[in-house]
């Protein structure tokens, strides 16, 4: 059995928005059986960020990136997708079709950076109340600046 | 909030109620629902047949059912775990969990606290097994720094012990809640009796019974104590009668069989379907194990089993869990033999402050230990994804690193929040009295879930 101790690189991919759908479900059927991770980093004050030197051409940098791990079982390997999301168009596939157990994972980057997934089938807040203003996990979103939020609170 | 002071959604019908109500996040009727949405609460994840999508979606009457907040019940549904239940008498049709209600931003404050600072933070995710969470994000931070195989010998075998018996303490727990859930109360005494023997070791080696800090990117935060052989030693010998007195009190027993076998059932397809891991996937007959299928530390140098259940019930989970302790201990024993002498951290300048000691005879040393504990160390460029096996199934720390001495973003893949996905499949067609084995059964922890 190959083992993966050892300086490996990790399997990382930069896949086109127009692309993604395509591309969970290619690599669904070379085996990649589980969606362990799904989150999204906002690089608004770090605009460079790092990227292989091969694809640095090819790719237009977005602010917003969603991050995707995938797990094949099978054959013991992971691979990480990398999505460029603009700010402008910040709507993106949905890959609950493919992999149910994103449901939570779509939801909280919903939530936190006010991505939306189109296709999703309850894209509400999950971790923020209901009526909260603004998405925390953005980088222009000041915390130390914006009153606390409490509900029910006589203002 | 007056009742007058509703805010509406401009353009939707839907109101966001006064007080406790988390509108279009809580269950909905069915007839609000799209048929999707209907699926998936009832825990549909895989291709139905017609008749059976016929059968969920839209021609069930409401005036049969009701909707309800279950609980309080297992420790974590005492005001942070809400689930909304469906019911048709007895029955559960749907069920939402509704969380949110631990959420302090940890993510956020995770980029405001330098990689010294960071374990800080994490330690505070999965309380149950803080050593773990500690233990992944330092591996990441390393990883990003480029010394992940430079760790002394003797810090990694550290981490392995700790691990272990932060395993066997999180398991413990399990089966003091599992056990006072079903209505085993004197379970949940001699649970948390026998975890607290742990937590002692805890404290005398990391100064704390929990939210330690000692995993530190580079290694750990100081050696182990005089006696600790013993201190363990003591531990693993204790343990195997109390287990097996636990064996007698509940796996044999036929009230407890009755109340977990058969109940909240999962095939290996759905678990895979809905990214669960750790016990969960491993109940359904499928042997998947980080430490053993993608090794870490040196688990590769010791002997344990993967322990897999076969028909994927909460009688399963439990006695996977009840197992998994057995191997814990097969692993410490291993760990004691091969403790070896060296440094517990990594002599790199860059990470590891200066010894107390110098700090009295050097003024260098003096600056380089004020740099550290208040700028932190700078962190190269780059972002790393780190997996290992928690009690609860595989949690990750994705950082993004801008080159400075703070993440610039800092994600926790948090094993409970994904887990309890799982709870509306497991929960379809059974009683109320078996959603609260099934709540128990899939072990989370609020503080991760909602980090």
């Amino acid at each position: 059995m190959a083992q993966v101790s050892g300086r490996v690189a990790d399997d990382v991919r930069f896949v086109a928005k127009t692309d993604y759908f395509k591309t969970l479900s290619d690599l669904r059927t070379e085996g990649f059986e589980m969606c362990v991770d799904l989150t999204a980093v906002d690089y608004l004050t770090h605009p460079g960020r790092t990227i292989a030197p091969e694809v640095a051409d090819q790719i237009s940098l977005e602010r917003f990136e969603v991050v995707v791990n995938l797990l094949s079982l099978s054959q013991r390997r992971r691979v990480r997708l990398r999505v460029q999301i603009a700010e402008s168009d910040a709507v993106i596939d949905s890959a609950f079709d493919l992999y149910p157990g994103t449901e939570a994972m779509e939801r909280e980057v919903f939530d936190m950076f006010g991505i939306k997934f189109s296709g999703h089938p309850d894209l509400t807040r999950i971790l923020m109340p209901e009526d909260w203003q603004g998405h925390p996990l953005r980088k222009d979103y000041a915390s130390g600046d914006i009153p606390v939020q409490f509900k029910g609170a006589a203002s | 909030m007056t009742t007058t002071e509703n805010t509406t959604n401009s353009g939707s019908a839907e109101v966001v109620a006064a007080g406790t109500s988390e509108g279009r996040q809580e269950l909905q009727l069915r007839k609000d629902v799209s048929t999707k949405e209907i699926l998936r609460g009832s825990g549909a994840v895989l291709r139905m047949s017609e008749s059976e999508v016929a059968a969920l979606a839209g021609t069930q009457s409401e005036d049969q059912t009701m909707i309800i907040n279950m609980g309080p019940q297992h420790p974590s549904t005492h005001g942070v775990l809400r689930l909304m239940l469906e019911l048709n008498g007895e029955t559960v049709l749907r069920c939402k969990p509704v969380i949110g209600y631990l959420h302090t931003g940890m993510e956020k404050t995770g980029e405001s606290l330098t990689f010294m600072q960071g374990a800080t933070n994490v330690t505070r995710m999965d309380y149950a097994s803080p050593l773990n969470n500690e233990l992944v994000f330092a591996m990441t931070t390393e990883k990003l720094l480029g010394i992940d195989q430079d760790i002394p010998e003797r810090a990694v075998w550290i981490r392995m012990l700790l691990s272990e018996l932060n395993r066997i303490s999180s398991h413990l727990l399990f089966l003091a809640t599992n056990g006072m859930d079903i209505g085993a109360v004197s379970m949940m005494l001699y649970g948390f009796r026998e975890r607290e023997e742990v937590l002692r070791f805890f404290q005398k080696v990391t100064g704390l019974r929990m939210n330690h800090n000692f995993i530190r990117p580079g290694g750990v935060a100081a050696d182990l104590p005089a006696g600790w052989r013993d201190e363990v030693l003591n531990l693993i010998e204790a343990l195997p009668k109390r287990l097996a007195e636990y064996e007698i009190l509940m796996t044999g027993q036929p009230i407890w069989r009755e109340r977990l076998q058969g109940v909240g059932v999962i095939t290996r397809d759905e678990a895979i379907a809905l990214s669960a891991t750790g016990p969960i996937l491993r109940s359904t007959g499928f042997s998947w194990d980080l430490r053993r299928d993608m090794p870490y530390l040196r688990y590769d140098k010791v002997e344990f089993d993967v322990i897999v259940g076969s028909y994927g019930d909460a009688f399963d989970r439990y006695s996977i869990r009840l197992n998994e302790i057995r191997e814990s201990m097969r692993i410490v024993g291993q760990v004691l033999d091969a403790m070896p002498q060296g440094d517990y951290r990594i002599q790199d300048k860059k990470v590891t402050p200066p010894p107390r000691g110098r700090i009295d005879e050097s003024m260098e040393a003096l600056i380089h230990h004020f740099k550290i504990f208040t700028e932190g160390f700078k962190v190269p460029e780059g972002e790393a994804y780190v997996a290992i096996e928690s009690p609860r199934g595989e949690i990750a720390c994705y950082i993004a690193s801008d080159g400075s001495s703070t993440p610039y973003r800092m994600h926790v893949r948090a094993p409970s929040f994904i887990n309890i996905q799982t709870m509306p499949l497991m929960m379809r067609g059974g009683l109320v009295a078996d959603a609260v084995a099934v709540i128990s059964s899939v072990d989370p922890v609020l503080g991760e879930v909602d980090r």
